[in-house]
């Protein structure tokens, strides 16, 4: 760990640690306020009534708070004909999001494993061509996936958008692991192999059990990726298999009538709520996957 | 036992699976997402469940119909294209090409849809000779709407002529109101753009330039007349009207912070849903000018393979040309009904006004296609036209300059 | 297991991520090459016409704008971001009481998708909702912050935004980067009498080149897909300011039906994004084969 608080700086007086580390604080509270502010403006307008909104400030507190939005935008905001709110397409992206991190976590382990421990002559190549797979922007796909997806047959389904999502995250969850894996000492393997166990051995016993901080990084990205997706879920779904940002979006973004600021809010921050419940409570194992050596070459 | 529940259940498994073969289907593509349209298009859905046809509901929102068009191409592409769909202008035509589209002609001979529709308006929903789109409504798009009180406390009348709509500007920024309310979005600098056009121009010189793309008309005087007058609009807005939603500018227009609006008839609607009355609490006229821009929209019929779908689509093609979803589904909406032989008589002033001027503007040959919603061109010259109008609207381009550049943005966009 | 399974086994298990990247990634981008040379309008055609989608590409002055702010955004976005993310994560390695809470603060912002922060920035951008109009009405009456409806400064606001959004991982990234650097060799250059900042400059950054890379790929990747962020912000505009080539080529494509434009325009983002990324990806994948 680096260990470098200021008090052993053994030139600095006492009064100037003690202000600079106020200095410190101070800093760290501005910055905290650029981060807080549009979560705060989004949970404020939420609790508030239209009335309020209307006629009050933007970074006001709610005069009178009232969870009257939450519950619209739950179970009765109209997404299209049906006023159900968000609630039948959540289940939705759940079973998306869940197998689709799942595999692709699971596959980039596999690639990272061969790319970092067996080398063979392009390995780095054919990583590097992966790789540059992370850049392709959506829009440049969707178009000849749609047509793909309708040959293979599983067009509109969840199954669909599950393959879309695996194949598109392959470049990632292999650069993680590839990265971690690569500060695990070779002599693990060959001692190993010397003791007889195979490939898959080798992999299930040895480097899986040493995975999860890194497991932990990767699915906390797959997960907001996906789950946060729209282009591909409004593309290669149909009525009945649209995930949650779809109907998010139609909550949001309808063109006319009077725009429910309040219920727009709530929504899209229920949509939210998976996302940010793993960021917050996966964020302490977040910071050790990453120091465990994950990120370093 | 077993046996027996088993055969029961299975048996009603086949029962009702056939009887749910038998029935019309439809899985609906469109983007009438919020309350009120959504309601109206609820009516449709009601009317089609009664007739024995089941509706499965596909609502994308956004950007008048991006999001819509996206899911709409990986749909086709994929061969697992919906069975209506929400479409409009010259975008059926296109798909038509595309070879996608199916034929309603049957429909429409039966229900007589060549006498009842207006010409024009006819034409958009037929692909070379067969039926292939059903029209909901008619709005029209140059309409000025204004504050009733604001003008009277300013002394202003409705504006006929652009002079006098300057006039009346000027006088109401001396006053400390807002003249125009606007949002700056690219579609809405459009439609004040065609509305201005239409008045300059003349009905002729709008057809020839937006419809025919005509160069000399494009690059004449006149067309430099049109964007002098859209730098002096560009004046008559308020600071803030980057982005604003076309809502949000008739709310000003509501509470008087704003006099003017200029917006398609679906301004009305907000209007009537805060429980303002035309010709008391606000007023609505065509804007200066002769003649009268329409937006209507349709559902096409694309083509899917299943004789329920098939069944669907007609049965869907009926209801939508029929009187009674004509009647509600306007009265909800600001528009009038396409079919011109739909009482009216629940309608109000402005939409009286409305058919009127259609009735009459489809006589005098005046009656033509909006361009700024993709009625009078297809989506490639219609936003190149579109890129210009905003780029000159927001920035301090010479009228000059935007005239070349919008002779040369047509001729790049075929 | 035979001899020859065992040993070519780690290429079978590559293999179908392999094949999956060469058909979808490349395979695509193939397609977008042979359809960039068509006349496809609303959907794709494939009759090759030559060049003319470039043509009209390079014609098009609402293109160079995207190109432009593609640079500026993309620059300043990366820049700032790992500039950012990196004092950020030194301050936070400064053994803070709260980290916990001040790290989670820092790093949520990327679990939102931006159709969903898009709105409550819009709205705190925008002069007569927000800032300003907060700040005026503190007193200060001629405070303006009007950037976003200033076609000139638009672009920086969905900088101020994108920021807002991705730094918080990338801080992650480097606070986890800091933290694994070996704690003997800090202690050795403290007892020689090294100062703090030049500890930090001298030794704990350099050797976190492999993390620069990696923040390097995820904040580039973020930069292209930028597309949500801007609809949401600004909808491109005012006017289209700030069109960036990902919303130019969604567009095109989807708006306007002309898919063979916005083929040209992705294969023209692509070579710019490849002559960035590879020279980077080569310099750093190399250097690790050596260590």
């Amino acid at each position: 760990m680096a260990d470098l608080s200021l008090n052993q700086s053994a030139s600095q007086s006492n009064l100037g640690k003690i202000a600079l580390r106020w200095l410190l604080y101070v800093l760290l509270g501005i910055f905290a306020v650029y981060y807080l502010m549009p979560l705060f403006v989004m949970v404020t307008t939420s609790l508030k009534s239209l009335e309020e909104i209307r006629t009050g400030s933007l970074v006001a507190l709610p005069r009178e708070v009232t969870f009257d939005a939450w519950k619209t935008a739950w179970s009765g905001a109209c997404t299209g004909i049906q006023c159900e709110g968000l609630r039948p397409y959540f289940w939705n992206s759940v079973l998306l999001a869940v197998p689709a991190v799942f595999i692709s976590t699971l596959v980039g382990a596999l690639n990272g494993y061969v790319v970092a421990q067996w080398r063979f002559k392009g390995a780095n190549l054919i990583f590097s061509l992966m790789l540059f797979g992370c850049f392709i922007p959506f829009q440049v796909v969707l178009l000849p996936m749609a047509r793909l997806l309708g040959m293979m047959g599983i067009a509109g389904t969840i199954p669909g958008l599950i393959f879309v999502h695996v194949i598109y995250g392959i470049g990632f969850t292999t650069l993680f692991f590839r990265n971690y894996y690569v500060t695990i000492p070779s002599e693990l393997v060959k001692a190993a192999k010397v003791d007889g166990a195979n490939f898959f051995r080798i992999f299930w016993s040895i480097f899986l059990p040493l995975s999860l901080p890194i497991i932990v990084v990767t699915v906390i990205w797959q997960f907001t990726q996906i789950w946060n997706d729209f282009l591909f879920g409004v593309s290669f779904s149909q009525a009945g298999t649209q995930p949650v940002t779809v109907a998010l979006n139609n909550i949001v973004n309808s063109t006319t009538g009077v725009k429910e600021y309040n219920v727009d809010m709530a929504a899209a921050i229920i949509a939210a709520l998976p996302t940010l419940f793993v960021y917050v409570v996966a964020g302490k194992y977040f910071i050790r996957g990453l120091t465990a050596g994950s990120v370093k070459g | 036992m077993k046996m027996t529940a088993y055969a029961a259940v299975s048996s009603i498994a086949l029962i009702s699976a056939s009887s749910a073969i038998a029935g019309p289907e439809a899985e609906v593509l469109h983007w009438w997402t919020s309350g009120g349209e959504a309601k109206s298009v609820a009516v449709l859905q009601q009317e089609f469940a009664d007739n024995g046809g089941t509706w499965t509901d596909m609502p994308v929102a956004g950007g008048g119909g991006d999001a819509a068009m996206t899911a709409l191409r990986a749909r086709v592409l994929s061969g697992n294209a919906p069975t209506a769909v929400q479409l409009k202008g010259p975008a059926i035509q296109e798909w038509y090409e595309e070879g996608v589209l199916a034929d309603i002609s049957s429909v429409a001979e039966a229900e007589g849809w060549a006498d009842v529709l207006p010409a024009s308006i006819a034409a958009h929903m037929q692909c070379e000779g067969s039926w292939c789109a059903a029209p909901v409504n008619v709005h029209r798009v140059d309409w000025i709407w204004a504050n009733a009180d604001v003008l009277e406390a300013n002394g202003i009348d409705m504006p006929s002529t652009w002079d006098e709509f300057n006039a009346a500007a000027d006088k109401l920024q001396a006053a400390g109101i807002i003249p125009l309310a606007h949002g700056g979005q690219a579609w809405q600098d459009a439609t004040v753009f065609e509305a201005v056009a239409l008045g300059i121009l003349g009905a002729n010189g709008f057809r020839k330039a937006f419809v025919e793309l005509d160069e000399a008309t494009l690059t004449s005087d006149e067309m430099v007349a049109v964007f002098d007058q859209m730098r002096k609009m560009r004046g008559y807005v308020d600071a803030n009207f980057s982005g604003r939603d076309w809502n949000l500018a008739t709310a000003m227009v509501m509470n008087g912070e704003a006099a003017f609006q200029i917006m398609g008839d679906w301004a009305k609607g907000e209007f009537m849903a805060a429980g303002k009355v035309p010709g008391e609490d606000f007023l609505c006229l065509s804007t200066p000018g002769e003649g009268y821009l329409y937006n209507v929209d349709s559902f096409a019929m694309f083509d899917v393979d299943g004789d329920d779908k098939k069944a669907g689509q007609d049965l869907l093609a009926e209801l939508i040309v029929g009187q009674n979803f004509q009647k509600v589904f306007n009265l909800n909406k600001g528009s009038i009904p396409a079919r011109t032989d739909v009482a009216l008589d629940e309608f109000d002033s402005c939409a009286h006004i409305s058919a009127a001027d259609m009735n009459a503007s489809s006589l005098s040959g005046s009656l033509l296609p909006s361009y700024a919603h993709g009625m009078a061109l297809r989506g490639a010259q219609s936003g190149a036209i579109t890129d210009v109008v905003t780029a000159h609207f927001n920035s301090d381009m010479s009228s000059a300059d935007a005239v070349a550049q919008l002779a040369q943005a047509v001729a790049n966009s075929y | 297991m035979s001899e020859w399974l065992e040993n070519h086994l780690p290429k079978m298990v590559l293999a179908p991520s392999f094949i999956a990247v060469l058909v979808f990634v490349y395979g695509f981008i193939g397609w977008t090459a042979w359809v960039s040379l068509t006349r496809s309008k609303l959907l794709p055609r494939y009759e090759i016409k030559g060049f003319v989608q470039y043509d009209k590409l390079f014609d098009s002055p609402r293109w160079d704008t995207a190109m432009n702010n593609l640079f500026i955004f993309g620059a300043l976005f990366i820049i700032i971001a790992m500039v950012l993310g990196l004092l950020l994560a030194i301050m936070l390695d400064q053994k803070i009481r709260t980290e916990g809470v001040i790290r989670t603060i820092y790093l949520y912002p990327m679990a939102l998708s931006m159709i969903v922060t898009g709105t409550a920035w819009k709205w705190i951008l925008n002069p007569g909702l927000g800032i300003e109009a907060t700040v005026k009405g503190w007193g200060f009456e001629n405070f303006t912050f009007d950037w976003v409806v200033n076609p000139d400064l638009a672009i920086y606001t969905i900088v101020l935004a994108a920021v807002w959004q991705s730094s918080g991982f990338v801080m992650a990234l480097f606070l986890a980067g800091l933290r694994s650097v070996d704690g003997e060799i800090i202690k050795a250059a403290q007892v020689d009498g090294i100062p703090t900042w030049r500890i930090y400059t001298a030794i704990i950054i350099p050797s976190m080149a492999p993390i620069f890379l990696s923040a390097f790929i995820v904040l580039a990747h973020l930069a292209i897909k930028s597309f949500d962020l801007v609809i949401a912000l600004t909808g491109g505009g005012p006017g289209y300011a700030t069109d960036l080539p990902a919303t130019y080529m969604y567009a095109m494509a989807f708006s306007r039906g002309d898919i063979g434009q916005a083929a040209a325009s992705a294969m023209i983002m692509m070579l710019v994004v490849f002559t960035i990324v590879v020279p980077y990806l080569y310099s750093e994948l190399r250097t690790k084969n050596d260590g």
